[in-house]
């Protein structure tokens, strides 16, 4: 502890005043701003992917900062953002009976059927 | 770490005798291995415990800017400059994924930024210690991203979904931090001798503080063990700090630089460096407000937060017109 108080008193800046009057007057926003879930799209994909989410006060204001924080290392080419109040979502809770019915249905992927190798294109 | 002494509430670790059914169920979930989503059910204690730690470490991530944005307008180069305002603008980020993880918990950001504001959160003891030469930045990108990356890798599989993907996206930024930091202390260190000096005097001032940052001995500590046991907490502070050791000192001595540590020592039986013994006074000092820096840091936050009143609010009475200007149409 030493060594920094020796080096603080060489820094004029930090010989200010000490004192902290913690105005209590706006500490909290006057309106809380909504949440949007952001989606990129990169530049070699298909599909927006779900990357984060982030408050703002509109639209414009969403992508913006939706460019700023998520798209620092050239992630993406597109930015959607939306609501996430607008966002419909099936229940954690509800995931077996849901998704049972493509369970037994195997028949749905190619694999299932084995073809002669002396057939081509099929 | 970032969050440091995180409270559980609990008085021991909880024993299956201790939980009501729906809290074992939590249990033999978090013990395999299931990841915990926000709509889960899960007890209040896991609730509050991960609140305060998340939120403990976004606030870190924000006012951690603090010590580096002393720097930008003094920094050698144009590059670096840029460089190094890439790094804070990350950590802008990566207190927004914090946040965000933590107000999946149903806290709002109000609420914590009230709590930051009002002295009653904390914050990563670290960012109370002061910048005084560029050789800092160097230090502070080597040695405390550095400890920052060894602590948030092992949270990628922590219990609760949220955090641990926040960590994924945070550790892969990360790298760069401390890239950048070592990059800076290798150019100082094989410059000329008042470069190397000062490079020196920042690794004898930072090095003893990032030791810290992992916290106590945690061997005894009741919230320690509960948060392991629910999965949050995958390694402990000691464990941590030696890995931290073991990896930084070849660093050091690729540099030329010297370890201010007299006590530090190659063991060879344990495969491990033995170091000299953390004076806590300190650490505990500083987390009571005492550190070098802690009113400063505080009173930087909350101008900020007022000055940038008027801001804010005008951006909610433009979305309020457009809103109006829309609906009328």
């Amino acid at each position: 502890m030493l060594s920094w108080l020796k080096m603080l008193s060489m820094d004029s800046r930090l010989r200010g005043n000490d004192e902290v009057t913690i105005n209590k007057q706006e500490t909290t926003m006057s309106k809380e701003w909504p949440l949007w879930e952001v989606f990129i799209r990169s530049q070699h994909g298909l599909a927006h992917k779900h990357v984060g989410s982030l408050h703002a006060p509109d639209a414009a204001m969403a992508v913006n900062n939706a460019r700023d924080v998520y798209t620092r290392r050239n992630e993406g080419v597109s930015i959607w953002v939306v609501k996430a109040a607008d966002i419909v979502a099936s229940s954690p809770g509800d995931k077996d009976a849901l998704f049972e019915p493509s369970n037994s249905k195997v028949y749905r992927h190619p694999t299932f059927f084995p073809m002669p190798e002396e057939v081509k294109n099929l | 770490m970032y969050a440091q002494l995180v409270e559980t509430g609990l008085k021991k670790v909880q024993t299956d005798a201790d939980m009501s059914a729906e809290e074992q169920a939590f249990q033999a979930r978090i013990d395999a291995g299931i990841r915990i989503e926000p709509k889960d059910w899960m007890p209040d204690a896991y609730r509050k415990t991960l609140v305060r730690q998340i939120s403990q470490h976004a606030h870190s991530e924000i006012v951690g800017q603090l010590p580096e944005g002393n720097w930008v307008t003094r920094a050698p180069t144009l590059k670096r400059k840029a460089i190094l305002l890439a790094k804070i603008q990350d950590e802008a980020g990566h207190g927004l994924y914090l946040y965000s993880a933590a107000e999946t918990l149903g806290v709002s950001r109000d609420e914590l930024l009230e709590a930051l504001h009002a002295g009653k959160a904390k914050y990563s003891s670290i960012f109370n210690y002061p910048t005084l030469s560029w050789a800092d930045i160097g230090a502070i990108g080597w040695l405390v991203d550095g400890s920052a990356i060894i602590n948030q890798i092992p949270l990628c599989r922590c219990s609760y979904g949220p955090y641990a993907r926040a960590m994924i996206r945070v550790c892969k930024e990360e790298s760069f931090h401390a890239r950048q930091g070592y990059d800076i202390m290798m150019k100082l260190a094989q410059g000329s001798p008042e470069q190397k000096a000062m490079a020196q005097d920042a690794l004898n001032r930072w090095w003893w503080p990032s030791l810290m940052m992992f916290g106590p001995s945690d061997a005894e500590s009741v919230n320690s063990a509960q948060s392991s046991k629910w999965r949050i907490k995958l390694f402990s502070n000691d464990e941590l700090r030696q890995r931290m050791v073991d990896q930084t000192v070849p660093q050091a001595e690729f540099l030329g630089l010297s370890v201010p540590d007299p006590d530090l020592k190659w063991n060879e039986e344990r495969g491990s460096y033995d170091f000299g013994e953390i004076d806590w006074s300190e650490f505990n000092n500083v987390l009571k407000g005492n550190g070098p820096c802690n009113r400063e840091r505080l009173r930087t936050r909350v101008t900020a937060w007022e000055e940038g009143a008027w801001f804010r609010e005008a951006l909610v009475a433009h979305a309020d017109k457009q809103a109006a200007k829309e609906a009328a149409a």
